[in-house]
């Protein structure tokens, strides 16, 4: 392991100095004989999107469950907002403001944007749902994302395109004020156009200045909208740093192999440096 | 320098070309989005909402239409073959006949969208009537009818549980554990009823005389008119109200014209239910009056749709129908959710054992093997007027009027002189037919694998 | 099933630009390192016979995988040795193990085994037929229908051929709706099911029709013998003696060729055991059976002919579904059904087969069904609702999931036993009022018992039931 992590470099207000966002520091998980997670520290600012590159099996969505509170680690510590907490469940994650948006698994086919929005966290007046105030709301927050491709925000989400049940699941998880947001694969199976939304929301959700992480294999996207880049490989972080440390290049070397040209990683500034 | 393949899914054929329309001008009415919109929610006008609605059609997403021209079609037939069938007689028996079809596939229809079936609702039925009738009995247990009621409703209610348990928390498959729950019952049913005839129609005991009123009592004339006129009334009033409040908003509403239209569908519907029942139907002597079962029905057909429509529960109900992981991601309590959903169509199927105990008045073991013969009068019921095998998709007012069908299938088969296993031919016929369709209608709408 | 599909696409998606250009030979390697550091929980699920050297170590494995939840056919043994002695304790004058009861038990077992075999198929695909019970009377009132006389007066092998072909019609019907249309089978068949319960009271000639065949007549005497009749004892020492042979020279040089061509083989010690338990089986039954178990005046022994029949059955069934390619698709299917469509495997025309083949066997289980009720079929025989749960759960309680991809012909049999035992002995026990209601509760109860435990297995064994 290297000690990239004490380097918050790039541009925003996660820069040093600053405690950022979200912090994690020694993070193990195993499951049975498995390890997944061997020590991995990961700093999300905010107002900056950290993306999150690794093969298959490197542990990208145990670590992603970790924060989220799906799975809870073994060893290792998570700070939000300079404080320890632990996350033991999903609801914990969302009462931190921390949300994820799972590729292709958020939504309800048979519910409306409105009804998808809103699921688990329905708004009652006099015991019933107050249906108005939802929509209101709802379609408040779609119009701020500039998500406005949505014929009529009372339509069944099985009959909206990729994308925009992407965004959807993306408006969906910043309606909480939520601080974090987690996208996991929010680009595969999407054609270009439909990628060119999500990733355009991406960047609002920075401008609003949330800590996000894009977890893809996709490193167009990445490089695209990425000003951190963290590399897991077979449960290590072998990587991270600003985006301007990397390149393609040494990106997929470090997902295939855990190091570049034979080098451990060495951030921007010091000797050895990649541009 | 090597780069990456950057397409998610090799299999998918590049779509960025329709995708760039629709960002375009997302109001383009692309035929295959268009279907699935509720017509009501893009029409401005009538004549849109009426294409609208075409598409939808189309598109395998009919509502209720297909089960209401079901009705016309069974309507017809049966008056061409028998003069009888649309008598206001027959038609008054056809409509209580069918009422502890409609309760009952309300029952199932809250088993149906959590995406599990209930093949036990027929024989809850059965212990519901059995206990209710047991439980009046001037020479046992001579308990206010109101208790017997209760009573009856709460063990059907702790059977549901049982078997909701079983289901949502060890994960059995539901068709599994109704299956054993019904044959437990149809044991259960015969201890119930110890082998003698259980009856209710004793005029001198005020208990089994408001027990036998429900399915056999009705409404003076005057009062009908009265009901109904306040009903529509009412009805009429929220939907307007309604309408105006969401347009103060600026929230998505549909045109003027349809919420008038729906009024008035009402209202005419209404009277002339009210106005065939009050014909007098009797042989001799004078019985007319809308009976108490139809207002019976119609609250637990309200009860169950705001349920379903406009409380937390009910959204999680269709949320896991459509999408359990997504569902429980929403930090959705599953088990506890399907746990209900079970104990709601439990207690929907005691409250037609009670109409089915009022219907019989004399309850023998023989009713047992009825009542089991019911769950796929039910089943078909709830798939015929449109509620899904698959979970998610389907309203309480469909399993009215899909009792409506099945009872009217039922009833003119019968005044034909058709014997009863030629009827169960028939249902099963209609069962399957109705998922059938249910699958094929899944197949077209878009996005349903 | 449809979330399964996208998951499928996922793994499919590429990951690393190509391997050839990039250097990807140590990450594989330690991977390779790390997933068989797994000792403990991949020999649990590892046949015991293929990794054990010695009969010592055989059971240790076999009782790691008993631990796991994988346990054969143990259980369903284990609770026939229970239910048996238990009736004996309680039945009125511990009558339940006298060798009168055991063949009548044996006999009213056959069905529900041939029952019980019929759904296996089935439930190997993870489907369910709820019609076995109704479409079995169908085939057995069909058989006996067309060997009336005067009526048609087939000869028996053509009426029986017949009926087993209708059947095997109803269920190629079945399984094309189910696989085509892609209904759910509990759907379909509880369809089926009502068709056929109301299509079988129309042949019966209404509510109080019945058939009968006599054993008097020489053509019927054939289909009413087929539980009724017995081989005698000396017949019945001979043909055990062969097939015990046969099966043990079979079982025998089996794993000697296994062992000679490199392949792994159970121990030499275990496949003694096995011929020596065979053997043992062979001769405890026809021990009981070739006990005189008339009256005084008239004797009856032997081995009924439904004893070989069973087996015989339950050889085809074994066969095919471990032995031929077709079966090998129905476990591909249950445990795996986008994996056998990727691997070029017939979904379709599988599953209609094997429901075909379900309804088929379930017919001739309603030709024994009719022999076992002394040649006569009424509207009163059997309810096919109860029938069918008795079947399912038979299957079920014998050990296979009905979750698909899980269990063998013998369990079927097994279960059957069982299910025939605990029927029986409840109608000894002399209930009174209760007898009636037991006779429903008591199907119910055990289905549900044998899904629990299906259920708990598999939880046990890791693998995902349904979301």
């Amino acid at each position: 392991m290297t000690e990239t992590n004490e380097i918050l470099g790039g541009p925003g207000p996660g820069g040093d100095g600053f405690e950022p966002l979200l912090r994690l520091r020694g993070i193990d998980k195993h499951f049975g004989p498995v390890q997944a997670l061997y020590g991995v520290n990961l700093d999300l600012p905010a107002g900056q999107v950290t993306g999150l590159c690794g093969d298959n099996g490197a542990g990208k969505s145990v670590l992603t469950r970790c924060i989220a509170g799906v799975h809870q680690p073994d060893h290792g510590q998570i700070n939000f907002e300079g404080r320890p907490v632990h996350i033991r469940s999903t609801r914990d994650a969302s009462a931190l403001g921390i949300e994820t948006v799972y590729q292709d698994l958020a939504l309800a086919d048979n519910l409306d944007i409105v009804q998808n929005m809103f699921l688990g966290r329905e708004r009652l007046r006099r015991g019933l749902l107050d249906e108005d105030s939802m929509e209101q709301e709802a379609a408040e927050t779609l119009s701020t994302l500039r998500v406005t491709t949505v014929r009529s925000i009372r339509q069944p989400v099985a009959s909206l395109s990729g994308g925009q049940r992407q965004a959807v699941a993306v408006a969906k998880a910043v309606m909480w004020n939520s601080k974090v947001v987690l996208l996991d694969e929010p680009t595969a199976a999407l054609g270009v156009v439909q990628t060119r939304i999500v990733l355009d929301l991406v960047e609002r959700l920075r401008d609003r200045g949330l800590a996000v992480m894009v977890i893809s294999h996709n490193l167009n996207d990445v490089f695209e909208v990425a000003d951190r880049i963290a590399v897991l490989h077979l449960g290590r972080m072998v990587a991270e740093g600003p985006v301007a440390d990397f390149d393609r290049q040494s990106v997929v070397e470090y997902m295939t192999t855990g190091s570049s040209s034979g080098r451990p990683f060495q951030p921007a500034g010091s000797a050895n440096g990649e541009g | 320098m090597s780069d990456i393949p950057v397409t998610g899914n090799p299999s998918e054929p590049p779509t960025g070309m329709a995708d760039a329309t629709m960002v375009a001008d997302p109001t383009a009415a692309s035929g295959a989005a268009a279907a699935e919109v509720p017509p009501e929610l893009i029409a401005q006008s009538l004549g849109q909402y009426l294409r609208a609605w075409w598409l939808q059609v189309r598109g395998g997403n009919s509502g209720v239409l297909p089960v209401v021209l079901a009705i016309v079609v069974v309507a017809v037939s049966f008056q061409i073959a028998n003069r009888n069938f649309l008598s206001s007689q027959n038609l008054v028996n056809l409509f209580e006949q069918s009422t502890v079809y409609m309760v009952l596939a309300i029952a199932e229809i809250f088993a149906l969208l959590l995406g599990e079936i209930d093949l036990s609702v027929g024989l809850v039925m059965a212990l519901g009537s059995v206990v209710v009738a047991e439980l009046v009995q001037p020479s046992g247990a001579n308990w206010p009818w109101w208790a017997a009621i209760i009573a009856a409703l709460l063990a059907c209610s702790a059977v549901g549980a049982i078997q909701g348990t079983l289901v949502a928390r060890l994960k059995m498959p539901s068709f599994i554990v109704t299956l054993g729950g019904l044959l437990i019952l149809e044991g259960v049913g015969i201890i119930v009823l110890g082998g003698t005839l259980v009856g209710i129609g004793n005029s001198q005991f005020r208990n089994e005389i408001v027990l036998y009123d429900i399915f056999n009592g009705e409404f003076d004339p005057a009062v009908g008119w009265i009901l109904l006129a306040v009903l529509i009334g009412a009805a009429g009033a929220g939907l307007w109200l309604q309408d105006v409040r969401k347009r103060r908003h600026g929230l998505e509403t549909p045109p003027r014209s349809l919420t008038a239209m729906k009024i008035v569908l009402m209202a005419v519907a209404g009277i002339a239910v009210v106005a065939i029942c009050n014909v007098n139907r009797a042989h001799s002597g004078t019985i007319e009056g809308v009976p108490y079962i139809i207002p019976i029905v119609l609250v637990v057909l309200a009860a169950s749709t705001v349920l379903l429509q406009r409380t937390r529960f009910g959204r999680y109900v269709y949320a896991i129908g459509g999408n359990p992981e997504a569902a429980r991601r929403a930090g959705v309590r599953l088990p506890v959710v399907r746990t209900w959903g079970f104990v709601l169509a439990a207690l929907t199927s005691g409250i037609a054992g009670i109409l089915f105990a009022s219907w019989q008045v004399s309850l023998t073991t023989n009713i047992i093997k009825t009542a089991n013969s019911y769950v796929l009068l039910a089943v078909a019921a709830a798939v015929i007027s449109g509620t899904s095998l698959f979970g998610g998709r389907g309203k309480t007012i469909h399993g009215v009027l899909g009792g409506l069908v099945i009872g009217g299938i039922y009833n003119g088969l019968y005044l034909l002189g058709v014997s009863s296993q030629w009827i169960d031919v028939v249902v099963a016929a209609v069962l399957l037919a109705a998922a059938t369709v249910d699958v094929l209608s899944r197949r077209g709408a878009p996005r349903q694998t | 099933m449809a979330r399964a599909d996208t998951h499928g696409l996922d793994r499919d998606t590429p990951v690393t630009a190509d391997p050839g250009e990039t250097p990807t030979g140590t990450a594989d390697a330690t991977m390779v390192a790390d997933l068989t550091a797994t000792p403990g929980a991949a020999a649990a699920d590892v046949p015991p016979e293929l990794v054990a050297q010695s009969f010592g170590q055989y059971v240790r494995v076999w009782w790691l995988r008993v631990r796991s939840g994988n346990s054969g056919i143990l259980p369903v043994v284990l609770a026939i040795v229970v239910v048996a002695v238990t009736f004996e304790v309680i039945t009125p004058e511990h009558a339940f193990l006298r060798p009168s009861n055991l063949v009548y038990i044996f006999g009213l077992s056959t069905v529900y085994m041939v029952l019980a075999m019929a759904e296996t198929v089935v439930l190997l695909l993870g489907e369910i037929d709820l019609s076995v019970g109704a479409v079995a009377l169908f085939g057995g009132v069909i058989a006996f229908k067309l060997v009336q006389q005067p009526g048609p007066a087939w000869p028996w092998w053509a009426a029986m051929i017949v009926a087993l072909a209708c059947c095997g019609l109803i269920g190629a019907l079945q399984g094309t709706v189910t696989a085509r249309l892609k209904i759910p089978s509990f759907i379909v068949s509880l369809g089926g099911f009502l068709l056929f319960s109301g299509i079988l009271v129309v042949i019966l000639g209404g509510a109080d029709g019945n058939v009968n065949v006599s054993s008097s007549a020489p053509n019927q005497r054939v289909i009413y013998n087929l539980v009724q009749g017995l081989i005698g004892p000396v017949a019945s020492w001979i043909a055990l003696a062969v097939v015990v042979g046969a099966a043990g020279t079979l079982l025998w040089l089996r794993a000697a060729a296994r062992r000679r061509q490199g392949l792994a083989a159970p121990p030499i010690s275990l496949t003694v055991i096995s011929i020596a338990l065979v053997a043992l089986v062979g001769v405890a039954v026809l021990i009981i059976c070739t006990v005189n178990r008339g009256t005084p005046l008239v004797s009856v022994e032997g081995v009924p002919w439904v004893i070989p029949i069973v087996l015989v059955v339950l050889g085809a069934w074994t066969l095919v579904l471990q032995r031929t390619r077709f079966g090998r698709y129905v476990y591909a299917i249950g445990g795996n059904p986008e994996a056998a469509r990727r691997a070029g495997v017939s979904l379709v025309g599988i599953r209609t087969w094997a429901f075909a083949l379900c309804s088929a066997t379930a017919g001739l289980g309603g030709i024994l069904l009719g022999s076992f009720f002394f040649g006569e079929y009424s509207t009163n025989t059997a309810d096919p609702g109860q029938l069918v749960l008795y079947s399912v759960a038979a299957a079920v309680i014998g050990g296979v999931s009905l979750f698909g991809g899980r269990g063998k012909a013998i369990h079927g049999v097994l279960g059957g036993l069982l299910i025939g035992g605990i029927a029986y002995g409840v109608s000894l026990l002399n209930l009174g009022e209760l007898a009636t209601p037991l006779e429903y509760i008591l199907p119910g109860g055990v289905l549900l018992a044998a899904v629990l435990v299906d259920v708990l297995s598999r939880r046990g064994t890791g693998s995902v039931t349904r979301v």
